[in-house]
């Protein structure tokens, strides 16, 4: 135990003194989590609309007002002729077009099916899902609307039975705001970056310098030379996390609906998969770059693919989707969106974390082993 | 009490047929030999001849590939923790931690020890001391020169009072009279009857040491305190010649075939005398030689031998 207290307070003092894993660690993170904030969003606020009104009566400029009340669409450009419209989409000056075919006023007060067609720019499939989805909102609450006067006016009351309307509500993230999705996430990415990057960075250090030699000629043993450096970095990746937890609640307002000690628990669990890789990049990395180049590129772009974080595991290949079983991240983020967003606890996690810590300890046990094996 | 007991209390360190491969190559040939308890004990070799796996594979960082060795009573392949306890290591690389302070060093390596209050306090207090470094704890220690580090790094490497150091190379790079000084601290180490056990390519510092073992190429090619092997393998006369044109004279002495050998040693000649060959006869010859291809002759003397001699003698041998 004493001894444990000495390599705490080592590595603590070595970490203090070294003004760019501070910054890594403490400055970085805040930055990350702003940036990203900002940068990773997905929403869709402003589409640029043209309209081509063939019939130019009241009943299209009602229609196209309700467009332009929505708050979504700005009708930019109103324009004579079918050319012009498809000149704007080629050029991506628009998102979307409306056409409102002659006669329109007239089917539509003659009891006709009337259409209208809308024209999205696939180019880009997510806004043009997005700008389609805000229109066929709009349509069917005018659709409704319509035959809600038409009753009205007839005295009858029966129109409406047999239309279908679908009741959308987006629970959890009620806003879709792509924010709140990405920003869990983040945590995950950080504890990442310091629990795999900084240890394996600190072990390799210590091969380097010669200290490690100098430590093995002790009776230090092997165990206790790993739970000396994986402490540390556990205080250190909770302070990150805390860090960026606070800021995600003062500066986004986004609040941990869940327990905040059991977020702390699995962010732990987690941290055992991730401590275990470092210690595995330690084992294979002979310099302090070839350390941060394989955990670079071996640890942590496989992960922030393959995990969820960007890219959402529903749209990969299924043999990618196997895949995904294996890492860690995947777990973690699943967890971290659930207990931030949704509140959810270990009744509905103890899946993902019972697999988490399967993952973790297979991990640290293989590196573990490495690890004695290298220092013989 | 029995010779085999009696033995094992003299000797510190004793090394059986001990062997390390790495794939193909032998670093380590079936070695074998014995320290005693409290000598100053000098591994002497070349770069690559096998000192520093020899003496990682008595400290327990290295596995041998065959044999065993007991360091202070204990085997290195079984008891290994026991010889870890019961030793200090100081190697060619500084090994404390530049980023910490010196007094941060000292309690750290203090802790690992399992030193704590008052004992640890007290040889903090004799680290300081040692290395010269009193008042200076809140220094960082990678700002010392080399030479201070070597001292702090000594006295770091025996905070626990092992009965035996090993010293990998300690004064690689340090100064003429800041090596004088570490070897000071050996010498005092050794009083207090620690077994110090070093290696170093420096061979005047062999000098320094009771008891000398060669090694060259993974195997033992001589061993004894520097007197015995100065009087063992330099049987005959040398001379030392000062004077011009050093490479000249060296030409001509050499082509003369009237020496054993001849070597150049920094600006002074020294030739190995054949085994009847008197040291006026010869003295007489050289002053011949050199005068009449007008080099100017400053001065010859018989010399003691040093280990230099004693170790190309050796090599030469092998040839």
């Amino acid at each position: 135990m004493q001894l444990l207290i000495q390599f705490i307070k080592k590595e603590l003092i070595q970490f203090r003194r070294d003004p760019k894993m501070f910054a890594v660690v403490l400055v970085l993170p805040v930055l990350q989590l702003i940036l990203l904030g900002y940068a990773a969003n997905f929403d869709l606020n402003t589409v640029h609309t043209a309209v081509l009104d063939r019939d130019k009566s009241e009943a299209s400029r009602d229609f196209i007002q309700l467009f332009e009340k929505s708050g979504y669409f700005n009708i930019d450009y109103n324009v004579s002729s079918y050319e012009e419209l498809t000149d704007l989409l080629d050029k991506g000056k628009v998102l979307t077009a409306i056409v409102i075919p002659t006669e329109y006023e007239k089917k539509i007060n003659s009891n006709q099916t009337a259409s209208v067609q809308l024209i999205f720019d696939g180019s880009d499939g997510n806004k043009a899902a997005i700008a389609a989805g805000y229109s066929a909102g709009i349509v069917s609450g005018y659709a409704q609307n319509l035959l809600l006067e038409r009753a009205e006016r007839t005295g009858r009351k029966t129109t409406i039975i047999g239309t279908i309307n679908p009741e959308v509500r987006i629970w959890y993230n009620p806003n879709l705001t792509t924010r709140n999705y990405m920003l869990p996430g983040i945590v995950g990415l950080i504890i990442l970056i310091v629990t795999t990057s900084l240890t394996s960075l600190a072990i390799v250090k210590e091969r380097e310098v010669g200290t490690l030699e100098q430590l093995i000629v002790t009776p230090v043993k092997p165990y206790q030379m790993i739970l000396g450096k994986f402490i540390p970095f556990i205080i250190i990746g909770f302070v990150s996390c805390t860090i960026v937890l606070s800021v995600m609640r003062f500066w986004f307002g986004i609040e941990v609906k869940g327990s905040i000690a059991f977020l702390f628990l699995c962010t732990f669990v987690y941290m055992l998969s991730t401590l275990g890789l470092g210690l595995f990049v330690s084992t294979i990395s002979k310099t302090q770059q070839q350390a941060m180049m394989t955990s670079s590129f071996g640890v942590l772009l496989p992960m922030l693919f393959f995990s969820g974080f960007i890219f959402p595991i529903e749209n990969m290949p299924k043999i990618v989707q196997y895949i995904t079983y294996a890492i860690p991240l995947k777990y973690y983020i699943t967890m971290i969106r659930g207990i931030v967003l949704k509140g959810n606890g270990i009744a509905d996690l103890w899946q993902d974390l019972i697999i988490l810590f399967g993952i973790g300890v297979a991990i640290l046990a293989l590196s573990s082993l490495r690890f004695n094996k290298k220092l013989e | 009490m029995n010779l085999a007991e009696k033995n094992k209390i003299e000797n510190s360190i004793e090394v059986k047929n001990l062997t390390k491969k790495f794939g193909d190559f032998t670093s380590v040939d079936n070695v074998s030999f014995d320290v005693r308890k409290g000598e100053i004990f000098g591994f002497l070799g070349a770069n690559g001849a096998g000192k520093s796996t020899t003496i990682k594979m008595l400290c327990g960082i290295l596995e041998p590939t065959s044999g065993d060795a007991t360091v202070g009573g204990y085997s290195i392949m079984a008891q290994s923790e026991s010889v870890k306890r019961n030793i200090g290591y100081m190697s060619q690389k500084f090994s404390l931690y530049n980023d910490l302070t010196i007094g941060e060093n000292i309690n750290f390596f203090g802790g690992v020890y399992g030193l704590e209050g008052e004992d640890l306090l007290k040889r903090k207090k004799w680290v300081l001391k040692i290395a010269n470094l009193e008042g200076k704890e809140k220094l960082l220690t990678g700002s010392l020169p080399t030479g201070i580090k070597q001292r702090l790094a000594l006295g770091t490497a025996v905070i626990h009072s092992p009965t035996i150091v090993f010293l990998d190379e300690p004064t690689g790079g340090v100064d003429p009279i800041e090596r004088r000084n570490f070897w000071n601290l050996i010498n005092d180490l050794s009083a207090e009857g620690t077994t110090v056990f070093v290696t170093t390519h420096y061979l005047d510092e062999a000098e320094f040491c009771n008891r000398i073992l060669l090694i060259d190429a993974g195997k033992i090619i001589a061993g004894g305190s520097p007197k015995e092997l100065k009087e063992k393998y330099i049987t005959t006369i040398i001379l030392e010649i000062e004077c011009d044109k050093t490479i000249d004279a060296l030409t001509l002495l050499e082509d003369s075939n009237y020496f054993d050998s001849t070597t150049i040693f920094g600006n002074y000649i020294h030739v190995k005398l054949k085994e009847n060959t008197r040291e006026d006869e010869a003295k007489a010859i050289i002053h011949k030689l050199l005068s009449e291809s007008n080099i100017k002759e400053k001065r010859t003397d018989k010399i003691s031998p040093t280990l230099e001699d004693v170790f190309i003698t050796l090599l030469e041998k092998k040839d």
